[in-house]
C-alpha cells in the first residue's frame, strides 16, 4: 500500500490555479522531496494532502484512508509540520506536547512518557515548563517537530522543516527526519534547500505553476542534466568576471570566495583557468571539479517548464 | 463510525485550550468583564430602580457580554499566532474548531453570570420563580450569545483587535434594544420593532418569566426563537468560516 497517494488533484483560488492535476506516488517508508520555486504551488499541495485544504477536485490516500472522505481517520496517521513553528507561544513546551498527544488520543501514561522521551532528546528537558514564546525560532521547530511525532505517525509531512534554522536545530532536524524514517514512517518534505533533498530523499518530485515537472530519484534527476558540469576555483586576490568570458565557461557565478564556472568540457576549463593565472601571475588557492548537481537539474527544469 | 469518537474528543480538547489559553486575554477580561460591570455601575447603580424588573435585565446582558467575548477572539488569534493550520492537521475538522470556540465562550458565559448570580443573592433579593425557565435562560442564553460570539470571529482577518472593535460594534447597539435599559412593556413604535429584531430581547423576556414571571411572550417562543438563532448563527459561522479558511493560514 502506498502511504501517500493523491489523483488528479486540483485547486484553484479565483482564477489562480495553484495545483494543476497533481499526482503523487509515496511509497510506504519512503523519504519524498517535493521541490519547486517559491508560489510553485507546493505549500497548497502539502495543505491538500494535509487535508487543511479541500481540491476543487481529485482525491488523497493516506495509507488507504481518502482524507476528504474521512479527515479524522486519515489524520490519526498523520504527524505534520506546517511552514512555520506553529506552537502556541502562551503554553510552555509540555503543555503544547500534552495538547498535540490529547489531540491524538494518547492514554496519559504513555503521553507523559513519550513527552519526556522528545523534551530529552530535543534538548528541551530542562526549558520544559517555560512558555514558547521565550524560545529561539529553532527551539520552537523543536517543539513544533515534537508535537508532530509525538504519536509516532506512519507518515510525516514536513513543510520546509529547516527554514531559517540555525546548523544544531537543522542537524537535529534532519537526525529525527531520519531516526523516524529508521522506525518506518514515510516522510514527505517540502524543501528549498536542494541539497538536503539530494542527502535525505530517495525520491524528489519538482513542481512548477502547479504542475509536476518532474519526478524521480536525486541521481536519475542529475543525470538527466549530465552534459553540465562545474568547476569551482578561488584565487588569492579579487577576480573579475571578465576572466571567465571564454569559450567553454557557459555560466560563471560568485559563491562566496569561490566561483563557479559551468561547462560541458571540465578539460579545457581547467587548462584555461591554470594558465591564464599563471600568465597574470594569480594565485590558485582551490579548484575542485563537480559532476551534474540536483541543484543545476532543478533550475533547468523550472526554467524549462 | 470512528469518526464521531474521534470528532467528540477533538471538540473536548480544543475547547480545554480555548479555556487555558483565552480566559485570561486582556481583550475578554475587558468585553466580557469589565465592560458589563461598567454599564450595571452606569445605568442600575444609584438610581431608584426596580430590581426585580431589571435584575434579570442585568443578567442577560451580564451572559450576553461574557459568552460572546471569547469566540471573536480565537480565530483571529490563532492565525495571527499560525496556529491555526497546525489544529487543522490535527484529527479535527473545521467544524469541531467552531464547535470548540463555541463551547468555550458558552462555558465562561455560563460560569462567570452564575457567579453574579450567586453573588447578587447576598445583596439583591429577587427570587427565581420558575428553576426550569431560569435554567433554560442560562443554557440557550449562553449557547445563542457563543454563536454571535463565534459568528463575530468569521471575517477574514488575523487582527484581534479589528475583530473586537467590529464585534463592540455589532454587540453595543444590540444592549440598548433589546429591553435591558427600558422594559420591553414600555417600548413603542421603532424601538418595539427593534427590540423584535434583536435575540437578546427573547432572552431578557426569558429571564424575566424564570425571575418575576412576567414576561411579554411566551417562554416557548423565547426559547424557540434562542434555538433557531444559535442555529443560524453557527450555521452562517461555518459557511463564513469555511470560505475564509485559506486567508490568514
Amino acid at each position: 500500500m502506498n502511504a501517500i497517494q493523491a489523483d488528479h488533484l486540483i485547486k484553484r483560488f479565483g482564477s489562480v490555479t495553484a495545483v494543476n492535476d497533481v499526482n503523487l506516488i509515496v511509497p510506504e517508508g519512503e523519504i519524498f522531496g517535493f521541490l519547486g520555486p517559491n508560489g510553485a504551488g507546493k505549500t497548497t499541495t502539502m495543505r491538500l494532502l494535509t487535508g487543511v485544504l479541500t481540491p476543487d477536485s481529485g482525491a488523497v490516500r493516506i495509507n488507504g484512508i481518502d482524507i476528504h472522505r474521512h479527515p479524522l481517520e486519515a489524520k490519526m496517521q498523520m504527524g505534520v509540520i506546517p511552514e512555520s513553528s506553529t506552537v502556541y507561544g502562551d503554553m510552555s513546551a509540555e503543555q503544547n506536547l500534552q495538547l498535540s498527544g490529547q489531540m491524538y488520543g494518547m492514554p496519559r501514561a504513555a503521553r507523559e512518557e513519550r513527552i519526556d522521551e522528545l523534551l530529552s532528546k530535543m534538548g528541551l528537558l530542562e526549558k520544559r515548563k517555560l512558555p514558547v514564546r521565550t524560545f529561539s525560532k529553532g527551539m520552537k521547530q523543536r517543539v513544533s517537530i515534537a508535537c508532530a511525532i509525538i504519536h509516532r505517525p506512519h507518515v510525516l509531512l514536513l513543510d520546509e522543516p529547516t527554514s531559517g534554522l540555525d546548523v544544531q536545530s537543522r542537524r537535529l532536524v534532519i537526525e529525527t527526519i531520519r531516526e523516524m524514517n529508521g522506525q518506518g514512517s514515510t516522510i514527505f518534505l517540502t524543501t528549498h534547500n536542494i541539497e538536503e533533498a539530494n542527502t535525505l530523499c530517495q525520491t524528489v518530485c519538482i513542481i512548477n505553476k502547479g504542475t509536476i515537472v518532474a519526478q524521480d530519484s536525486p541521481e536519475r534527476l542529475k543525470k538527466m542534466f549530465d552534459t553540465t558540469q562545474s568547476v569551482e576555483v578561488s584565487f588569492d586576490r579579487a577576480v573579475k568576471r571578465d576572466l571567465f568570458a571564454v569559450d567553454g565557461i557557459l555560466r560563471a557565478e560568485p559563491c562566496g570566495d569561490k566561483w563557479r564556472l559551468y561547462t560541458d568540457n571540465p578539460d579545457k576549463v581547467l587548462k584555461y583557468i591554470v594558465g591564464r593565472a599563471q600568465q597574470e601571475s594569480i594565485g590558485i588557492t582551490s579548484l575542485t571539479t563537480s559532476g551534474p548537481s540536483l541543484e543545476e537539474a532543478f533550475v533547468q527544469i523550472t526554467e524549462c517548464a | 463510525m470512528m469518526e464521531i469518537p474521534l470528532s467528540l474528543r477533538g471538540i473536548v480538547v480544543i475547547t480545554k485550550k480555548n479555556m487555558r489559553l483565552y480566559y485570561t486575554k486582556p481583550p475578554v477580561l475587558m468585553f466580557g468583564l469589565l465592560f458589563p460591570l461598567f454599564m450595571f455601575f452606569a445605568f442600575f447603580v444609584g438610581r431608584k430602580l426596580d430590581l426585580v424588573t431589571f435584575f434579570p435585565a442585568f443578567l442577560a446582558m451580564m451572559l450576553f457580554f461574557t459568552a460572546s467575548s471569547v469566540g471573536p477572539l480565537i480565530t483571529p488569534w490563532e492565525k495571527r499566532e499560525k496556529t491555526y493550520e497546525r489544529l487543522l492537521s490535527y484529527p479535527v475538522t473545521q467544524d469541531s474548531i467552531i464547535l470548540g470556540d463555541l463551547a468555550a465562550g458558552a462555558i465562561f458565559g455560563i460560569g462567570i453570570s452564575l457567579l453574579v448570580w450567586i453573588a447578587s443573592i447576598f445583596f439583591v433579593t429577587v427570587a427565581v420563580t420558575n428553576l426550569g425557565f431560569f435554567a433554560l435562560a442560562f443554557i440557550l442564553g449562553t449557547l445563542s450569545c457563543a454563536a454571535l460570539g463565534v459568528l463575530l470571529a468569521s471575517p477574514a482577518t488575523d487582527s484581534p483587535p479589528n475583530v473586537m472593535i467590529f464585534s463592540n460594534l455589532i454587540r453595543f447597539p444590540l444592549i440598548f434594544i433589546s429591553g435591558i435599559f427600558v422594559p420591553l412593556a414600555q417600548m413603542q413604535g421603532m424601538g418595539l420593532v427593534l427590540a423584535y429584531c434583536s435575540p437578546l430581547t427573547y432572552l431578557v423576556d426569558l429571564f424575566n418569566a424564570a425571575m418575576s414571571g412576567r414576561s411579554v411572550f411566551s417562554p416557548v417562543i423565547d426559547c424557540s426563537v434562542l434555538i433557531a438563532v444559535s442555529v443560524v448563527l453557527i450555521l452562517v459561522a461555518r459557511v463564513i468560516q469555511k470560505r475564509n479558511l485559506v486567508k490568514g493560514l
